[in-house]
């Protein structure tokens, strides 16, 4: 086990060298003591060594990238390209404060306009903002824009969204926070929308639908056009979570199909660092009739040059961040889109594509699939068989792929699937990097058989063994006890 | 094609292993008039050596704050970051690694994030952190649901002296559930507390108060406590500066409730304001209706310590429309750079940042007080790192004449409706010659 940082603390070392001071104004003389606090927040005293073997024994405990394959379903998981590092870290990026005249910002106004433009091309949408900084915050713009266009139509009537049972467990929360009753739809036999089912639920009240396309069973919503006319319809408005956009790039625009919002996630399509949980970019596109809605500011363009565009304010959402958005993550999905062009994006999508069906192909021998036709960019596998034959569970499964080195594809989800096993393997890994990890996929089914027992105790060599969640729950141990 | 290994031959072996003849029979699904006819209209493709060419050239168009003298806040504050807070968040380990969901493979992330949750408990007083929010904007508007969830009221107070920025987000927020927001006046600079006495009743269920606030003025949190209190039901929400806590009260010592706020200035980059991160701390009361990722202690079928994420009943993935919150990503690479850096800054290191910053703050403030035409908005007023000065010319004008000489004097007051206003933010990275260098600048340009 690792110690904490608060234990290596020692009174008085430092680690950090600061200027000396340029005042010899006490604190007192300028703040009223009454606000000065009495106790110092007891953080660690560490050198710079310290502290610099602390977090990367830390980093040695953590499966990334670059250690092995992450087959995790609808996070997209793919490399990130070390370029968009380097220039980021430009000081002519990072050291810009978001309140600079207009003049001063240029550079980065630019990528920001031509990165709305490249979206909009990408999804067949008419204008993107880029602000949501987050998936979910990206649904929440994008439900907002639905609740604000019935708002000044007049819809007051409008309560309800509909979406599938396979749906992101964001998509319920988004809808609920917007201030719609969710209506769940039951998948069809074939892991689809049922369209007749969705004829019984459509009524004025109907708002919107909430669709992934591809779906979380990674199949393609073929009867994507009838849905949308049985949606508009009733003037309700079609939403497309982006989160499996990497199958379509190049191959489908979503705003030439039906959808009339979508958020993307750039995190995982356009490939930025999940950076252990965040921060991420969620920018919404929309068609034509909603631009008015879409938060304020947008980034224009007129002959003097870029601008911060609030014209549109009192139609607007409002905004849903205190500046403009995650600068920092747009910028390396812009270098990203720049340096695959136009052949290169729908290479990312076939390839895509083409690993996730040649996967299931090596591994369907061995395990259940549901849904056994061609997929997009993912399938659902499950563990349905080993656990009715071996007495395995998709958890145990899950924990001894850590063994050999993988991460677990995403697993329970989507929730129509008993032991899902959702796998993505993304279009940077290679032919052979997908055999090494099916033959891990066959040799795990190989030893459900042999040595269930063994599988109940994965995973066997990974920093900790598995870990007591529930535990975590019953003895809240939330932070740190420091004593002194 | 850049990150594509798959050969040609590899891509007919692929097909065939698979089965089709070609790639289009992989994608017959998709109805062939959906498909995009043609190529996207993007710009071609850029080699590594091209796209950087590209992007330098870019560059050129920014004046980026280390060439300026800045003194722009507002929210978004350029303190000194020590080397090694990046040569961590560098790391691809970090970096590159997803949720920490497979906690054996996920140490790492979830020890960091449980020190972190320890840093804030200790800077806010508050007894439980979670792993981030989006920005301080959203944190206080989560803070104002998660306090409906906590005693059902409907109504939140939002003083005037609120950053406005943060209230345009909080609206967005909150509407959708019904809360109904209420401004509470401002009288000098300060929430005028008489006036908000008068408010409160017992349909209040939070009151939101930032200190120091947007015009960097330090409120009397202990007359409010009192106020706030006076409801036992009503819930005070602090949104503070985490580099002030080094020096201003814990929160808890004021009794709030829920301790929010804009976590940037902890070792993050200002990159145009985004990405940022929020802090979210309460009492361990409400932890069970926190919205966000939290860490927990916990041991591994050994016995051997372990941390996992942990009361995930709360969450959208399993909870759905009765989650707490819809946030799923959040800001945690931010979090880490915030966690490295209250490392190296430590117990000391963050006073003397909070006390250089407070002391060049004013010296500032009472050189520019000094010039003709200029004055301090709110006299009255203490303030910490930010205020606020009266300027003889429109504070627009004053901005374009100090562009050419690369100094940022403040932010235009405005932008949010108060002419001939600038708010001077100070760091502890500003030499006596940068703040020389701006009290002359201010006194040239306006006295020609």
């Amino acid at each position: 086990m690792s110690k904490t940082i608060f234990e290596y603390s020692v009174s008085g070392r430092k680690g950090v060298t600061l200027p000396p001071r340029d005042s010899d104004s006490k604190l007192e003389g300028i703040i009223p003591g009454k606000f000065l606090r009495q106790d110092k927040a007891k953080l660690p005293e560490v050198t710079e060594l310290d502290v610099m073997r602390h977090y990367i024994a830390l980093s040695h405990k953590n499966h990334f990238i670059e250690k092995g394959l992450y087959p995790l379903g609808s996070c997209t998981m793919k490399y990130n390209p070390k370029v968009h590092e380097v220039l980021v870290r430009h000081s002519c990026f990072n050291n810009i404060h978001a309140y600079q005249d207009e003049q001063t910002l240029q550079g980065s106004l630019a990528i920001l306009y031509e990165l709305q433009q490249d979206l909009a091309e990408i999804s067949g949408m008419a204008q993107v903002t880029l602000q949501p900084v987050a998936g979910a915050q990206g649904e929440f713009a994008g439900i907002k824009i639905i609740e604000a266009y019935h708002h000044a139509k007049g819809n007051t009537h409008k309560t309800k969204i509909i979406l599938p049972d396979s749906a992101h467990g964001t998509n319920p929360a988004t809808c609920s926070l917007v201030g719609y009753d969710v209506v769940e739809l039951k998948s069809d036999a074939e892991g689809r929308v049922d369209l007749a089912k969705l004829k019984e639920l459509i009524d004025d009240n109907v708002a919107g639908f909430m669709l992934t396309n591809p779906n979380t069973l990674g199949l393609f919503e073929s009867q994507i056009v009838e849905i949308a006319e049985l949606i508009h319809s009733v003037d309700g408005l079609m939403y497309m979570d982006g989160a499996n956009l990497n199958a379509l790039l190049g191959i489908v625009q979503p705003g030439k199909i039906g959808f009339d919002v979508m958020h993307y996630n750039l995190h995982k399509t356009f490939t930025t660092p999940h950076g252990g949980g965040g921060p991420g970019s969620g920018p919404v596109g929309v068609v034509e009739k909603l631009i008015p809605y879409l938060p304020v500011p947008m980034i224009a363009k007129n002959d003097d040059g870029y601008f911060f565009d609030y014209r549109h304010e009192a139609t607007s959402i409002g905004k849903v961040h205190t500046y403009y958005g995650n600068f920092a993550i747009m910028l390396r999905a812009y270098i990203y889109i720049k340096m695959l062009g136009p052949d290169g994006l729908r290479r990312v999508s076939e390839n895509a594509i083409i690993n996730a069906n040649y996967l299931m192909k090596l591994v369907a021998p061995y395990y259940h699939i549901e849904h056994q036709e061609s997929c997009m960019h993912e399938f659902v596998a499950d563990g349905t068989k080993q656990k009715k034959e071996n007495g395995v569970s998709t958890l145990d499964i899950a924990k001894r792929l850590l063994d050999k080195g993988y991460h677990a594809p995403t697993i329970y989800f989507p929730l129509i699937i008993h032991e899902a096993l959702m796998i993505e393997p993304t279009e940077t890994e290679s032919k052979e990097s997908i055999d090494a990890f099916a033959n891990a996929m066959i040799e795990i089914a190989m030893e459900c058989k042999d040595n269930p027992e063994m599988m109940h105790d994965a995973p066997l060599t990974t920093p900790v063994r598995r870990v007591d969640d529930v535990r975590a729950v019953k003895i809240l141990d939330l932070r740190y006890q420091i004593e002194n | 094609m850049p990150y594509i290994p798959t050969t040609e031959a590899q891509r007919r072996e692929m097909l065939t292993a698979i089965g089709v003849q070609n790639f289009d029979e992989l994608i017959k699904a998709i109805p062939e008039k959906l498909r995009l006819q043609g190529r996207l209209h993007v710009s071609e493709a850029l080699s590594e050596l091209e796209i950087t060419r590209s992007i330098v050239e870019k560059t050129c168009h920014n004046m980026c704050a280390q060439t300026a003298n800045s003194f722009l806040g507002a929210g978004l504050y350029d303190h000194f970051i020590p080397a090694a807070v990046d040569t961590i968040v560098s790391r691809p380990e970090f970096f590159t690694a997803y949720t920490p969901y497979q906690a054996e493979v996920s140490q790492g992330t979830l020890q960091f994030i449980y020190e972190f949750q320890t840093m804030i408990c200790e800077l806010t007083g508050m007894e439980v952190a979670n792993a981030s929010m989006y920005d301080g904007a959203s944190a206080i508007a989560e803070a104002i649901l998660m306090a409906v969830r906590k005693n059902k009221l409907m109504k939140a107070i939002l003083p005037a002296t609120l950053n406005p920025e943060y209230v345009k987000v909080i609206k967005t927020y909150t509407e959708g559930i019904g809360v109904e927001l209420i401004t509470a006046p401002s009288q000098d600079g300060l929430i005028d507390l008489i006036a908000l006495e008068a408010m409160m009743d017992g349909t209040i269920g939070s009151v939101i108060v930032q200190t120091p606030n947007f015009y960097g003025n330090i409120e009397d949190v202990f007359a409010l406590d009192t106020i706030i209190h006076a409801n036992p039901k009503t819930l005070f929400i602090a949104a503070v500066d985490p580099i002030a806590l080094a020096i201003l009260n814990a929160p808890s010592e004021y009794h709030a409730d829920i301790v929010v706020g804009e976590g940037q200035a902890l070792g993050n980059s200002m990159y145009m304001g985004g990405p940022l991160f929020g802090f979210f701390a309460s009492k361990l009361d409400m932890a069970r209706q926190m919205p966000g990722r939290i860490v927990g202690g916990t041991l591994d079928k050994e016995g051997n310590r372990a941390y996992a994420l942990t009361l995930q009943a709360r969450e959208q993935h399993i909870r759905r429309e009765k989650a707490t919150s819809n946030i799923c990503s959040n800001e945690s690479l931010c979090t880490l750079a915030a966690t490295v850096y209250m490392s190296l800054m430590g117990r000391e290191g963050m006073v003397e940042i909070a006390t250089q910053s407070a002391q060049k703050a004013h010296y500032l403030a009472t050189e520019i007080d000094k010039l003709e035409g200029f004055s301090l908005a709110y006299p009255a007023a203490c303030f910490f790192k930010e205020f606020v000065v009266n300027t003889p010319l429109p504070a627009d004008k004053i901005i374009q004449l100090l562009l050419p000489r690369a100094i940022y004097p403040g932010v235009d007051m405005k932008r949010w409706g108060f002419d001939n206003q600038l708010m001077i933010a100070v760091t502890e990275k500003k030499s006596r010659k940068d703040l020389n260098e701006l009290v002359s600048a201010l006194k040239e340009v306006c006295h020609v």
